[in-house]
């Protein structure tokens, strides 16, 4: 083994085990937000942390530490999956949260579903009176 | 330096998860609940990632992927329900 080899494999392995400890990190950084912020979506926003960018870091230092191409695919496959799967959930429990008031209202600089909610309730509240109007009275 | 890596690593990851704990007993809502197990299981992936990364071998990469593909499942389910429940106790 030459040593310039050996010197690119030291880069390699430095590299990868930063991005393995910065990986970790956001972890705790999640771990930390659930602890110390105050409402539903504050929390939210620090818990995507390690789910997108930890996850791409640790991805990163396992393909450059196998040094084989071919693992390289199958780890783009597994990140663009949690990328396509992370934001149907985080939708469904920031829609339920919202609905359910898991919120600080105090705390939010704009709230632009607000509008559509109330515009949605005074359509449906429209329809319903209007079914009882053509039905009669009727149950 | 990788064994160093691996117990500086085992640490952050032992604290982060330790916090993940503490939020799913604690949390205020079940919606905290489901966010902080949605957390632990993104602990719990980036564990295996490490081991692997550290070890080099590919044992659970089958399983990373599998996790990143049906992961979200759960949270969807709960999220669901809650929604539905709570709408129904309004209406009542």
């Amino acid at each position: 083994m030459n040593p310039e080899a050996s010197v690119v494999d030291n880069v390699i392995d430095t590299v990868s085990a930063v991005f393995l400890v910065v990986g970790a990190l956001m972890s705790l950084a999640a771990a930390v937000g659930l602890l110390r912020f105050p409402d539903l979506l504050s929390r939210m926003h620090a818990a995507t942390k390690p789910q997108v960018l930890g996850l791409f870091l640790l991805l990163a230092a396992i393909g450059l530490q196998l040094r084989t191409w071919w693992v390289w695919p199958v780890l783009l496959v597994a990140w663009i999956f949690q990328l396509l799967t992370v934001p149907v959930s985080a939708h469904m429990v920031g829609r339920a949260g919202y609905r359910t008031k898991h919120l600080h209202r105090e705390l939010l600089s704009s709230d632009e579903l607000d509008a559509v909610v109330q515009k949605a309730a005074q359509s449906a509240r429209d329809e319903s009176s209007r079914d009882e109007a053509s039905d009669g009275g009727r149950p | 330096m990788m064994q160093t890596v691996l117990a500086v690593t085992a640490v952050i990851l032992s604290l982060a998860a330790a916090g993940a704990i503490i939020r799913i007993s604690r949390g205020p809502s079940l919606l905290d609940r489901v966010l902080a197990s949605d957390v632990l299981l993104a602990i719990l992936g980036a564990a295996l990632c490490i081991d692997m990364a550290v070890n080099r071998h590919l044992n659970n990469l089958m399983l990373l992927v599998a996790l990143s593909i049906v992961g979200f499942i759960g949270s969807v389910t709960v999220a669901r329900f809650v929604a539905d429940r709570r709408e129904q106790a309004n209406e009542s």
